[in-house]
């Protein structure tokens, strides 16, 4: 589902090179949760923004569904972006003057979707993370983690079946934390790949496998490893 | 054990079996050791023989006016602070001290397989949660209550072993570099740790 192979992105900073990600193989799964784990600098994030062609890399691979984005014109990026990926960030982003069956239904109209289409597919999405009675209700009229829920519903929304998420959890309670992780989880096993980057250890336990990184290099893995993912490292640096 | 038997009369073997369904036989006690606590807390006068040997000769016993007095006082106390030996800070105290040893990687072992359990652990949780939902009896409550007790613990060792991993990286800049520049690399972060170190 996604594959990274040797991303390297280096960015320059006050005249001297920074090595953001440093040759970074990882695969994950239709099925599986990786979470991504390290210190604040270490290379979380941008890799999260290579994975959903947010960010493109210095050099090395990155294949969604098989796609190598690097190949990819900035609107052919866009389109992939909309179908494969759902992103789920700590700032939730969700408009405030939509209700949220119009938040979640709105990048399937920007796909071309009919409305009517559209608004089925937010309905299901809505159900699945367990809020389809706040269909009609708007944002400011929501907890938080009830927004949380329908941000997660408008990532999962339509065919998209890679999701990435960025600390999630960050701004709510540890047990509204845990409820949006549990939708994660499903999703996942249901089929999707998800990629969650966090800090909260107790969050990374919910995936199948915790990578982590330091200084923009994956130094270490806990959990299963993927066949895929060894045959990839070989190409890698010990 | 006096917990135990609060709930009524039982012998030695039962006590195990329950105190493992509480806990999800967390802390396996084996049998010889219940024996001997049975033992112990007749003599103390906190529990009593109750009735006959069964056909099996086992020995029921029941909890006594003054043992139910010293289970409340237990309940109602506070568990002191754990005072057995800790290996892992033991392991990490001579990690730093000890000539030739990378702290990190050791650090990082310890992690991924705190890290592990700790997924092991919130497995078992999931499929805990199901069950009560089905059913919300009291043993799996307790089950779950000692799983989180665990999987708490994990996360603040996790967390402990990131905070001892950036000390480390912190004192380690220092030495490297003269004093009056350590203050201002230690501000900017990992971004000019690294291009210390090229």
């Amino acid at each position: 589902m996604l594959v990274l192979s040797g991303v390297t992105r280096e960015h320059v900073q006050g005249g001297m090179t920074v090595h953001a990600l440093r040759g970074v193989d990882l695969a994950v799964h239709a099925g599986e949760l990786v979470a991504v784990m390290g210190p604040s600098g270490s290379g979380k994030s941008t890799l999260l923004h290579a994975a959903g062609g947010l960010d493109t890399p210095t050099s090395g691979q990155v294949l969604v569904e098989g796609v190598d984005l690097a190949g990819l014109s900035a609107a052919a990026t866009a389109a992939v972006r909309r179908r494969s990926i759902g992103y789920v960030f700590q700032d939730l982003n969700l408009l405030p003057s939509l209700s949220a069956v119009e938040n979640v239904a709105l990048p399937r109209e920007l796909d071309g979707v009919r409305r009517r289409r559209a608004r089925q597919e937010a309905l299901a999405a809505l159900a699945e993370v367990g809020v389809a009675e706040l269909a009609d209700r708007f944002p400011d009229n929501m907890s938080g983690g009830q927004q949380q829920r329908v941000a997660i519903a408008r990532a999962l929304v339509g065919p998209r079946r890679l999701l990435l998420a960025d600390e999630p959890t960050g701004a709510l309670d540890s047990t509204t934390g845990e409820e949006v992780l549990q939708v994660l989880r499903a999703r996942c096993e249901a089929g999707a790949a998800g990629v969650l980057v966090t800090h909260e250890p107790r969050h990374a336990a919910w995936a199948d496998r915790v990578v982590f990184l330091r200084d923009g290099a994956v130094v270490d893995q806990s959990g299963p490893v993927a066949g895929a993912e060894s045959l990839l490292a070989t190409g890698g640096p010990a | 054990m006096l917990a135990l038997l609060e709930r009524g009369p039982s012998h030695g073997y039962q006590l195990r079996a329950e105190f493992d369904a509480a806990t999800g036989a967390t802390w396996p006690l084996n049998v010889g050791q219940v024996y001997s606590t049975l033992d112990r807390l007749e003599r103390d006068g906190l529990v009593a023989q109750e009735g006959e040997p069964d056909f099996e000769g086992r020995i029921a016993y029941r909890l006594t006016e003054d043992g139910r007095r010293t289970l409340r006082a237990w309940f109602a106390s506070p568990v002191s602070s754990r005072s057995g030996r800790d290996e892992l800070s033991i392991k990490l105290a001579l990690a730093v001290t000890t000539p030739g040893v990378d702290v990190t990687a050791v650090v990082q072992t310890q992690r991924s397989a705190t890290m592990t359990s700790l997924q092991e652990l919130t497995r078992l949780k999931t499929g805990a949660d199901a069950d009560a939902d089905a059913d919300a009896d009291v043993g799996e409550l307790a089950w779950l209550l000692v799983l989180d007790a665990l999987i708490f613990r994990a996360e603040a060792e996790i967390r402990w072993l990131d905070h001892c991993e950036a000390r480390v990286a912190r004192a380690a800049v220092r030495r490297r570099q003269p004093a009056g520049t350590a203050a201002a690399t230690s501000t900017v972060g990992a971004a000019s740790t690294t291009g210390a170190r090229r």
